[in-house]
C-alpha cells in the first residue's frame, strides 16, 4: 500500500468534512424551522465525527493527534476544496451544497466500503447509515423546494445550484496518486467518483425540476493548498478557544 | 367523536375570555405548518409508542424531521408519523364514559388470586408425596 497516496486521500476527505461541519454548524440556532435547525446541527456533528475518525487513521500513520491536526494548521496546510469553504449565504445555498456534497460523500464511502484497505472499509461500513440519512435529508429538501414548493422556491434553488456548480466540480480535483489508489483497489479515484456523482445528482435534480448548468469550469486549487480568503477566518474562529490552551482537557 | 386539530399549544390556543379586548393582532390561520404525531419503535416487533409531534408541510418531511427529533438518542428501529388531523378521538366531556371502569376490579388480572391457589396446590402436592 502506498502510504502517501492513502494519506492524501484521508486528508482530502477529513479536511472537507471538518470545514463543512463548521459551515453547517453556523446555522445552529438560526435554522428556518426548529426541527430543521436540530436536524442540520446533527448532520454537522456527524460530519465532525467523520473528520475525527479520518484524522485518527492519519494519526496511526504518524501524524499528530486528531485535535492538533484539526486545530493547529493554517489555511495553506489544508487540503479542503473551495466548495466547503464558501460562506453559507442563504439556506437555499446551504441546502444545495449539502445535497451536492453528500451525494459525493455517499459515493466515496460506498466505494471505500469495498476497499482493499480493511481499516477504511470498516469505517465506511460503520458510517454508511449516517451518510444515507444525510443524503435522504438533502434529497427530500431539494425535491420539496424544487418541485413541490412555489415559483420562488424553485427559482432560488436553481440559482443556488448555478452558483455552487463550478465549486462542486472542484470536489473532484484530480489527485496526484489517483492511479495508484485505483490500481491497489483502495479507492477508484476522483474522475470515477465524479462520473457516478453526475448520474446520481441528475436523478434527484430531474425529480426536483432543476437543471444542471450547461457549461462550468471546475474550481480547483484546494487540494494543492490554494484556498479562498474565507478559509483562514473560518479557521481562526474555529480554533479560537482551542488555541488559548491546547493542552486543556475537555 | 371529534378530531384533534393539534396537540400543540401554539396551534390549539388557550380559550381567552371573550369580554377582554385583544391587545394584539390575532395570528392568521395556518401561518405555520400542520403537525404530525410521531410514534417511536425501539426494536423490531416492539410496539410503536407516541413520543410527540413535529411541524411539517407533508408526511415525507415530517418523517425526515422525526428522525432527528425523536431518533437522535438511544435505540430506534423505526418511526411512524401520522397527520394530527387524521386522528379520530373522543370529546373530553365524554370522559365520564370511563368513570366507573377503575371500580371493575374483576377485569384486572391482579384481582385473581392465582398465586394463593398455586401455592396452596403446591403445598397439597408436597403433603401428598411426604405421606
Amino acid at each position: 500500500m502506498n502510504q502517501n497516496a492513502v494519506r492524501e486521500l484521508l486528508h482530502r476527505m477529513a479536511d472537507d468534512a471538518l470545514i463543512i461541519a463548521h459551515r453547517h454548524s453556523e446555522w445552529t440556532g438560526l435554522g428556518p424551522l426548529l426541527e430543521e435547525d436540530i436536524a442540520f446541527s446533527s448532520i454537522a456533528q456527524d460530519k465532525l465525527g467523520h473528520a475525527q475518525a479520518l484524522y485518527q487513521l492519519l494519526h496511526e500513520f504518524g501524524e499528530p493527534d486528531p485535535d492538533t491536526n484539526a486545530f493547529m494548521r493554517n489555511a495553506e496546510q489544508f487540503y479542503s476544496c473551495h466548495f466547503v469553504e464558501l460562506p453559507n449565504g442563504g439556506y437555499d445555498v446551504s441546502l444545495i451544497r449539502h445535497f451536492l456534497y453528500d451525494t459525493a460523500e455517499y459515493l466515496r464511502y460506498a466505494a471505500l466500503a469495498q476497499s482493499s484497505w480493511e481499516k477504511i472499509a470498516l469505517l465506511a461500513r460503520k458510517v454508511a447509515g449516517e451518510i444515507k440519512y444525510h443524503l435522504y435529508h438533502a434529497r427530500t429538501w431539494v425535491i420539496q423546494l424544487g418541485a413541490q414548493g412555489n415559483e420562488e422556491s424553485a427559482a432560488r434553488m436553481q440559482s443556488a445550484l448555478n452558483e455552487m456548480w463550478p465549486y462542486a466540480l472542484g470536489m473532484f480535483e484530480p489527485g496526484n496518486t489517483d492511479a495508484e489508489l485505483a490500481a491497489d483497489g483502495i479507492y477508484p479515484g476522483e474522475s470515477e467518483i465524479q462520473r457516478r456523482w453526475l448520474e446520481l445528482v441528475k436523478e434527484t435534480l430531474d425529480k426536483a425540476g432543476l437543471v444542471i448548468p450547461s457549461s462550468a469550469d471546475p474550481v480547483y486549487g484546494g487540494r494543492k493548498g490554494y484556498h479562498t480568503d474565507y478559509l483562514q477566518p473560518l479557521l481562526d474562529e474555529m480554533t479560537e478557544v482551542y488555541r488559548i490552551d491546547p493542552s486543556a482537557e475537555w | 367523536m371529534a378530531t384533534i386539530i393539534s396537540l400543540d399549544p401554539r396551534i390549539t390556543r388557550a380559550q381567552l375570555p371573550e369580554e377582554e379586548p385583544l391587545t394584539h393582532e390575532p395570528k392568521p390561520e395556518m401561518d405555520q405548518f400542520q403537525t404530525f404525531e410521531v410514534f417511536h419503535q425501539q426494536k423490531s416487533g416492539a410496539r410503536h409508542v407516541h413520543v410527540g409531534c413535529v411541524h411539517a408541510p407533508n408526511a415525507e418531511l415530517a418523517l425526515l424531521m422525526a428522525k432527528e427529533q425523536y431518533g437522535r438518542r438511544g435505540q430506534t428501529y423505526n418511526l411512524w408519523v401520522v397527520c394530527t388531523a387524521d386522528i379520530l378521538t373522543m370529546h373530553s366531556e365524554d370522559a365520564d364514559i370511563f368513570a366507573t371502569t377503575p371500580d371493575k376490579k374483576y377485569r384486572d388480572v391482579a384481582a385473581y388470586m392465582v398465586r394463593n391457589k398455586v401455592e396452596a396446590f403446591k403445598k397439597e402436592q408436597q403433603g401428598g408425596t411426604e405421606a
